[in-house]
């Protein structure tokens, strides 16, 4: 009886509190004459953005716009959470390595990177680096190739060929073969053992390079970035801003992932070690049996939440010049002069793009729990 | 007769310098490429970093504009008012530093050093008084409270007493000649910096921990609506809610009322760290053991007494480390303030950036800027580190 009535004391208190400011706000509105609705989304933008996935002009609409930013945070963010994991993993590793110059390398790496503010990396990264890259004349030139100039960063485009589909198809079918075999092959007698281990590689590797050998044709080719008279041309330009959003983010995220990661190896008890090398087993295998397995365990709830971190910090691409979503909508919000709709877009947007990753990644983490029994 | 164990001496190789760097560096063939790779590694980069210091960097830009830097465009003239407010952190932390002995005093240590550094560079006279000031105050506050561990609970309470005091000094009175009023607009750099940082994380405290409880709470219409709440600040990005603050707050008050631009800032930031403040509480009362509760239910407490008496003080004591490290993210994430337009340090950087003597300059400065951050962010960290130990957080 008590629960029923103080709930309807909450509700009448919120609902009071929400009538207060929703009077408020309709008031306001009224007085500066904005509305709430989507139809903005319709008109057209008439201004330019500096990078797009898909075509766009400033003929087409603001809902158009909105989509060349979500695809540029898309983009920033999905290839930011693979590098970072990459670089953050390594960190982490070298972190606790019996190095003791390379342990304390990765030590300062983590306390410099954790210790400052994101935003101060990004502006420091953007004007201190990439700002000051020398003009086209004098492009730097890096093993790959890539080039560096004022203009942005170049890279090799992988591009397909036509017997690019059979080739894939290929691959699919040998990955699979020999993960079949490599499983198959562990229950194996130990003499027939590593037969078995061979076959499952030889599976992988050899049925996509027979397709290959017998299609003549490689199915891709690399189409490296050609020097011409004011700029390079071919393969992938990464403007300088797109550049330093990615390095800013991944240089962060990878120095909180790195932590996530040697906590979660630490969390591996002792006695784990030494029962699986009292076993027998390779350091590798201990690695790939033991530690992985438990570490993984511990890893991956807080890695979701540096996931999330990541794409939300996405956001602070605005400071740097880079169209993100974000950004993007700053401006639509400016020329519509609508800000309660588009403020509330880009909010539930964010939103929907935390849980879609973080529903995905408690998928993943359903299937490492498993592993415990 | 033959030397006996004690005299013989332990094979070179494993002790000593030698022995140590064979263990550490060069204990395999990778291990030995490594050691050299890093070694490499250290040598370009800090080479290029020190030729740089020392050679093209122009340093000026920093010391120049040193007050912009800490009070942004604070009027000249009322600088003594920060400065004032600085002997009282000063004095407070002497105090603290001798009632508390322990991580407080070695911090309080390293404060007075970095006075007395300071108190050597060549600043101008007033600087220089101001700093000594700050010296005397740390020092005498100490003396004062050494050994008198039973003015504990006073020196905590003079913390809020002297922050409400420093905030009423800085601000000032309209019209008054003494003490005229500076708004918080003319208010920047490092000050600014602090102050948001300080107001939000006091603010969200009381804010977050209603919302653990109403997340936890058996209502399910509180519960839903807490939840709600919670996740729906969590997954949105700090920028949206300080640009919806800084928009929509106006709108959702009385049209008579104005609010200054960093109230709107500090109202985004409390809205948004009480929802991570929540999640942290919420940990802490996950961790109180049921029997707790159980037991205080047998001897007849009725919920709110059970909550108020027996399980806040118990989790609230568990959050507090967790809640250093939500303040030190909040300090680092003030500089999302200059989206906002705020002179905090990092606009201030900026605005430095655009005086035609200092083009050019961005290493020097950001630089200078990462480095303030990074020393209060790594002391602090060190100082919640220290805490959670003292605590003994997860040692039962």
């Amino acid at each position: 009886m008590l629960s029923v009535f103080s709930q309807v004391a909450f509700i009448l208190i919120v609902v009071a509190g929400a009538a207060f400011f929703l009077s408020n706000f309709s008031a306001a509105m009224r007085q500066r004459g904005m509305v709430i609705g989507f139809d903005y989304l319709q008109h057209t933008a008439g201004f330019e953005i500096g990078e797009s996935l898909i075509p766009y002009s400033p003929a087409d609409t603001y809902g158009r716009a909105y989509l060349v930013g979500l695809l540029n945070t898309l983009v920033v963010s999905g290839v930011g959470i693979v590098l970072a994991t990459l670089l953050g993993v390594i960190i982490g590793v070298a972190r606790l390595s019996t190095n003791w110059l390379v342990a304390r390398l990765a030590a300062v790496y983590i306390e410099i990177i954790r210790n400052t503010p994101l935003l101060v990396q990004l502006v420091f990264i953007y004007f201190g680096v990439f700002f000051q890259l020398p003009p086209v004349a004098q492009t730097l030139q890096f093993p790959g190739p890539i080039y560096a100039n004022q203009r942005g960063v170049f890279i090799p485009r992988p591009l397909a060929t036509a017997t690019f589909a059979p080739w894939l198809i290929a691959v699919v079918v040998g990955l699979l073969l020999g993960i079949v075999i490599w499983k198959r092959s562990g229950r194996l007698p130990a003499a027939r053992f590593r037969i078995g281990r061979l076959a499952a590689l030889a599976a992988a590797i050899l049925i996509p390079a027979l397709v290959w050998a017998w299609s003549g044709t490689p199915p891709l080719t690399v189409q490296v970035p050609v020097r011409e008279r004011f700029n390079f041309r071919g393969g992938i330009a990464l403007s300088p801003e797109f550049s330093a959003i990615l390095s800013g983010l991944v240089i962060y995220t990878a120095g909180f992932i790195a932590e996530v990661v040697r906590g979660g190896i630490l969390a591996v008890r002792r006695g784990q070690i030494e029962a699986a090398q009292a076993l027998g087993l390779s350091s590798a295998q201990i690695l790939r049996l033991v530690i992985f397995p438990q570490a993984m365990r511990v890893i991956v709830p807080p890695l979701i939440s540096q996931y999330l971190n990541l794409a939300k910090n996405s956001s602070l691409a605005v400071y740097i010049g880079f169209p993100d979503l974000f950004a993007v909508n700053q401006t639509i919000l400016n020329q519509t002069g609508q800000p309660v709709p588009a403020i509330a877009l880009v909010m539930a947007t964010y939103l929907t793009m935390s849980l879609v990753t973080s529903f995905i990644m408690n998928i993943y983490n359903r299937y490492v729990q498993i592993l415990e029994k | 007769m033959a030397a006996s164990i004690a005299d013989i001496e332990p094979p070179k190789r494993s002790v000593g310098v030698v022995g140590w760097m064979r263990k550490n560096l060069f204990s395999s063939w990778y291990n030995t490429l490594l050691t050299f790779f890093a070694l490499w590694l250290i040598y370009t980069a800090g080479s290029r970093i020190l030729v740089w210091a020392f050679t093209a960097a122009r340093w000026g830009v920093i010391t120049q504009n040193l007050r912009l830097f800490m009070v942004g465009p604070f009027p000249p003239e009322q600088t003594w008012r920060v400065w004032l407010c600085l002997v009282l952190v000063s004095l407070l932390f002497g105090l603290s530093a001798g009632v508390w002995g322990g991580t407080v005093r070695t911090l309080g240590t390293g404060l007075a050093a970095l006075f007395a550094i300071l108190l050597v560079l060549p600043f101008g006279l007033t600087t220089r008084a101001w700093l000594g000031a700050n010296l005397i105050a740390i020092v005498g506050g100490f003396a004062l409270g050494r050994g008198r561990s039973a003015w504990g609970r006073w020196v905590l309470l003079a913390w809020p007493v002297g922050f409400v005091a420093a905030v009423v000094v800085l601000q000032g009175f309209r019209g008054s000649a003494w003490l005229p009023e500076v708004g918080t607009h003319q208010w920047g750099g490092l000050l600014l910096t602090f102050m948001l940082a300080l107001v939000s994380i006091v603010a969200s405290f009381p804010l977050g921990v209603l919302l653990a409880l109403g997340r936890r709470s058996r209502l399910p219409v509180v519960s839903l609506l807490s939840t709600v709440y919670i996740e729906v600040v969590r997954g949105v990005p700090l920028v949206t809610i300080l640009f919806m603050a800084q928009i929509m707050v106006p709108l959702f008050l009385p049209a008579q009322m104005r609010i200054a631009n960093v109230t709107r800032v500090v109202i985004g930031m409390t809205l948004f760290s009480a929802a991570y403040v929540a999640e942290n509480v919420r940990g802490g009362l996950q961790a109180i053991p049921s029997g707790q509760i159980e037991a205080a239910q047998a001897l007849g407490l009725n919920n709110a007494l059970v909550t108020f008496l027996i399980v806040l003080p118990q989790a609230l004591r568990l959050v507090i480390p967790p809640n250093v490290g939500l303040f030190i993210s909040l300090f680092k994430d003030t500089t999302l303030a200059a989206i906002v337009a705020q002179m905090e340090l990092l606009s201030i950087g900026r605005s430095v950036l655009a005086q035609p003597e200092w083009l050019g300059r961005q290493t020097e400065v950001y630089l200078f800027i990462a480095a303030i951050f990074f020393i209060f962010s790594y002391v602090m960290s060190y100082a919640s580190y220290r805490l959670e130990a003292a605590l003994g957080v997860g040692k039962r």
